[in-house]
């Protein structure tokens, strides 16, 4: 069954993708096979994370982009995953993000897929990496990777995406929420979105003024001209360090979704020049791994430790007798004469 | 492992404007737990099949008030037979005059939800029909 999905998939057949998607979604042993499989075939697309605060025009924005890319590149395809939220309550889910991505549903070259967040806090699913790694195997070329939208802290698409656009709309606070950390420091690429709305200048400003604080020296060793660099960006050779631009767009107008384009190019070039798209690949495999060794070894540890031992460590720390880390202490220590016992 | 959520496609083909039925009905089958894919207004049968299929649902739900239900409903149909989606489960909401829901059964739709439908009745024929699909 599961060869067979694996070879319509390789035949470019759509809904056997579609099978495997949700196959791995739902983490099922096919699911699994199949991205084990799968995986071997990945490494050649470039994913784009898309984050910002609700409403700031992600999924428009993402509409444009990809409408965008593939005007420029016909060969190249082009996967869309929409992250949404679940009900904390009851597990529901409703996905919205395909209403503003309408025109897109004629391309075939271009595939949407919502996924509901399913309890995951970061701005992304659990599966969310293993669908894009689906979608690289399946010979899709720009993955989008849009996030449920995200508050300060849901940063995780930054150890995901090669390139991350923060999406941010005239208007939403002052020069000190710009020197915060959490959402602002991941961007690659920061874009005000409905520039035609009163406050674009400041916005923009503000954004500028965080990103010279932080790039300061990197900036007065080159020749500084980062006002030039932002104005006319992109096809300059890209400095040492990457510096962010700043774009202003109007998704639903399609006004500078072209120059957004160029960044992004121009950012996926930059990375492979550096060294840096080696390094991210490095680094998202490594937290790969140890998510899942996290995830094993725990439910190893979980099979041997009689729950009677565990419920009464609770009980002890609960009257106070013991503290949660003395409690460990005497897993860890019961865990390791099991061991030693069974492996004699 | 995750549990296996039922995923529901609600979209509105044709026309009219009216969305309010199509999102009470989203919004019911969300507190029910399931994972509501809404497309919105004015959907052609082609971008329809094509979201089910890119989507993998189990369940797609049309809303139709536009009276165009015997001419958008066999296509929505033979779109999805074209892309080989023939198990998915297909229910239908608005103005359905009495004379064309047999015509519309038999060509395959599920079940005909008019005005006053008690939500939580479809929430209850869809856990059916996907768990006798499955």
């Amino acid at each position: 069954m599961t060869s067979a999905l694996i070879d319509s998939l390789r035949k470019g057949n759509r809904l056997a993708l579609s099978r495997i998607l949700s196959q791995v979604e739902n983490g099922t042993e096919t699911g699994m096979a199949a991205l084990e499989e799968l995986f071997l075939e990945t490494g050649n697309a470039q994913k784009i994370g898309i984050t910002g605060p609700p409403g700031s025009g992600k999924s428009t924005l993402v509409n444009a982009l990809a409408r965008e890319l593939r005007q420029r590149q016909p060969d190249k395809k082009v996967a869309i995953i929409a992250v949404d939220p679940s009900s904390p309550f009851t597990g529901g889910a409703v996905l919205g993000d395909r209403v503003r991505m309408l025109d897109l549903e004629v391309d075939k070259q271009i595939f949407i897929r919502s996924m509901a967040s399913r309890g995951a806090l970061g701005g992304l699913a659990e599966q969310t990496e293993a669908l894009s790694q689906v979608f690289d195997a399946a010979g899709y070329d720009f993955i989008l990777i849009e996030t449920v939208g995200a508050g300060q802290s849901e940063v995780d698409v930054v150890n995901l995406a090669h390139t991350t656009i923060v999406v941010d709309t005239p208007g939403t606070g002052d020069d000190i929420q710009s020197i915060k950390a959490g959402i602002l420091e991941i961007a690659d690429i920061l874009v005000v979105n409905k520039a035609d709305r009163p406050g674009v200048d400041q916005s923009v400003s503000y954004l500028r003024n965080m990103i010279e604080m932080g790039y300061a020296r990197s900036i007065n060793n080159g020749k500084h001209h980062l006002q030039d660099f932002h104005e006319d960006t992109v096809n300059e050779p890209a400095p040492a360090g990457w510096i962010p631009p700043i774009l202003k767009t109007i998704a639903y107008e399609y006004q500078g979704i072209k120059e957004l384009t160029d960044a992004i190019l121009a950012h996926a070039a930059h990375l492979r020049q550096s060294g840096q798209w080696h390094a991210k690949d490095q680094a998202s495999i490594r937290a790969n791994i140890r998510r899942q060794l996290i995830t094993s070894l725990l439910s190893d540890f979980n099979q041997k430790v009689p729950t009677n031992l565990l419920d009464s460590l609770i009980e002890k720390a609960q009257k106070r007798a013991i503290s949660p880390n003395e409690a460990v202490r005497v897993l860890l220590t019961y865990n390791r004469i099991i061991s030693l016992e069974s492996s004699e | 492992m995750t549990e296996k959520k039922i995923r529901v496609l609600i979209a509105k083909p044709g026309l009219d404007g009216h969305d309010r039925g199509a999102k009470v009905v989203a919004r019911a089958l969300r507190d029910d737990g399931m994972e509501v894919i809404y497309t919105g207004l004015r959907q052609t049968p082609e971008m329809i099949a094509e979201a089910a299929l890119q989507e993998d649902v189990d369940v797609v739900g049309l809303s139709i008030l536009s009276g165009a239900h015997n001419a958008l409903v066999p296509h929505v149909i033979a779109k999805l037979k074209e892309n080989e989606q023939t198990d998915v489960v297909l229910f239908l909401g608005g103005i359905i005059p009495k004379d064309d829901t047999k015509t519309l059964l038999e060509q395959g739709v599920y079940k005909i939800y008019g005005p006053g439908t008690d939500t939580r009745e479809v929430c209850k024929d869809i856990r059916e029909a996907v768990k006798m699909k499955a």
